[in-house]
């Protein structure tokens, strides 16, 4: 479990990225909390960077668009999904459970 | 019989109007006619990524999975020498033709060439896959690299080929590179990435030819310097692919004329990506875009001008990205000689801001060095901020 950072530092409409070799970029959408890699695959750019809209984040490098729920890519140029890892809140702290699909496939 | 739209050129501007046109509901015939062997690719990689050996071909193909729901009947490897404007046929170099109801122009640009460096080894442009793989092989076994223009793409593969551990050399014969996209302020705070990754840059100087028999020795600079070189790279623009169009009655000019939505004069024939010089109603003139952004967003509004549904498509604004030593460069918007230039964010000198272009006190444009994620909602206020239609 990697505790990411307060709930209140994580406003709705913000994200922030956790820094590892593959790293994590965590999304507050109107309170709820998605975790996917943080790198884009298509080239290479943070999505932590990138526009939130809904439920869906855009790439700041060429706008593919990812759904945070899935990982599925919704917007092309993007072909291969992102993973996704499971966020849990306790006690006003979100935690990244890594390689835990949210989807439970893991 | 059913319908037949003709998209030639099979690029990203290409494979983007293919995919709005089943996006948009056309579910009649798709030729889609290329001259190039490969499926279409990616050019941007082409200068850095794929340049560096860090991306395989299978990296920047742009096909997607998806792709064979859009029933698509291929022609690569075919030329289109002509247009019929009567019988709307496209005229392909095998003596064959292809009738169509419509007709989608993506023939993009080529690579300008330094007058007199014909047949002369070692000296490379860079535009398609061969291009990137033969200066890729050359550069291998070189030491010395000299790059003829100090544009996006003559920065990237100097970036590159640093990384490539050669030594190199940029020649701009403009007194600031990139002063012509970012304006003479901000070209020179980029151009500084150069020196600060130990690419010599020699500015406000002409090339007057190229030294050696049949491979390539050295540049010679018009104050008479000679610059040794065991390869070189002409990065001086690109030119429309247009000829073709020649006696089509299609009206061209710095390409292929277009108005707003893509129309050209001829009924039933759009323009899109790096061929088309598309009216601007903010600039009041018609503006051939370089970007691979454009190529990609413009052909939904043109198939919808095709298709005469014209709904009107947001307008997009003008977005570009460089990656340059280890540099995130990325613009929006149009700016004009005479802007006011206002840093609001990180500094020029540590390689890291944000810049606003206002003119009249309202923001036209956005310029960021490593700084993505605020650049992201300047753009995003930018496209908000434009009227429609400009
Ligand atoms: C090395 C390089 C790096 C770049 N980097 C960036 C970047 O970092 N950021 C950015 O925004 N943009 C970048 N660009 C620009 C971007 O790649 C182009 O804007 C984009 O490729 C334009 O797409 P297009 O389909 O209009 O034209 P093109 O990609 O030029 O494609 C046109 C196609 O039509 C074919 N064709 C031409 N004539 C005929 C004919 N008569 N018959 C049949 N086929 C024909 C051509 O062979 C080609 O396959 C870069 C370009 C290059 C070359
Ligand atoms: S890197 Fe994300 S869309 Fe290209």
């Amino acid at each position: 479990m990697i505790p990411v950072c307060p709930t209140t530092a994580l406003p709705p409409g913000e994200a922030t990225r956790i820094e590892a070799d593959e790293p994590i970029a965590v999304f507050n959408v109107d309170g709820d909390f998605y975790a996917i890699d943080d790198t884009c695959t298509h080239q290479d750019a943070s999505l932590a960077d990138g526009w939130l809209d809904g439920c869906a984040v855009e790439c700041p490098l060429h706008a593919s668009c990812f759904d945070l729920r899935t990982g599925k890519v919704s917007g092309p140029p993007a072909k291969t999904p992102v993973r996704t890892h499971r966020v849990l809140v306790q006690d006003g702290m979100v935690y990244v459970l890594r390689g835990h699909a949210e989807d439970g496939a893991a | 019989m059913s319908r037949t739209v003709a998209v030639v050129g099979a690029s990203l501007a290409g494979l983007s109007a293919a995919r709005a046109l089943r996006e948009q509901s056309y579910d009649g015939r798709i030729v889609l006619i290329g001259d190039e062997v490969h499926p279409p690719y990616d050019r941007p990689p082409l200068s850095k990524e794929f340049l560096a050996g860090s991306a395989s071909l299978d990296d920047i193909l742009l096909g997607a999975p998806d792709d064979a729901d859009l029933d698509l009947e291929w022609r690569l490897q075919t030329t289109a020498i002509g247009l019929d404007h009567l019988s709307r046929s496209v005229l392909l170099a095998d003596g064959s033709e292809v009738r169509a109801d419509g007709v989608v122009l993506a023939t993009g640009a080529r690579a300008r060439l330094l007058p007199g460096s014909e047949g002369l080894g070692g000296v490379h442009v860079l535009r398609c896959l061969d291009d990137a793989n033969a200066l890729r092989a050359d550069l291998a076994t070189a030491e010395r690299l000299v790059v003829i223009g100090g544009g996006f793409i003559g920065a990237e593969v100097a970036s590159t080929a640093r990384t490539l551990g050669l030594e190199v050399t940029v020649v701009e014969s403009q007194p600031v590179p990139l002063a012509g996209p970012l304006g003479a302020e901000m070209g020179t705070v980029c151009a500084e990435l150069h020196a600060a990754h130990g690419t010599r840059l020699l500015t406000g100087t002409g090339v007057a030819g190229l030294v050696g028999t049949d491979r390539v020795e050295a540049v010679e600079l018009t104050d008479g310097t000679r610059l040794p070189a065991d390869v070189v790279v002409v990065g001086i623009g690109a030119a429309p692919n247009i000829e073709w169009l020649a006696r089509s009655g299609v009206a061209l000019g710095n390409g292929v004329l277009t108005d707003a939505r893509g129309a050209t004069n001829i009924p039933g024939v759009v323009a899109v990506g790096d061929c088309a010089a598309t009216w601007s109603v903010a600039a009041e003139r018609h503006v051939r875009i370089e970007h691979w952004a454009n190529a990609l967003e413009q052909p939904a509004t043109a198939v919808a001008t095709l298709l005469g549904t014209g709904a009107p498509a947001p307008t997009p604004v003008p977005y570009f990205w460089s990656d340059q030593y280890g540099a995130r460069i990325q613009f929006a918007g149009s700016r004009r000689q005479g802007d006011d230039v206002r840093v609001l964010e990180g500094s020029c000198a540590d390689h890291s801001f944000l810049v606003v272009y206002e003119r009249d006190g309202q923001p036209v444009a956005v310029l960021a060095m490593n700084q993505p994620r605020l650049f992201t909602r300047w753009r995003r206020q930018l496209r908000t901020a434009v009227p429609a239609g400009s």
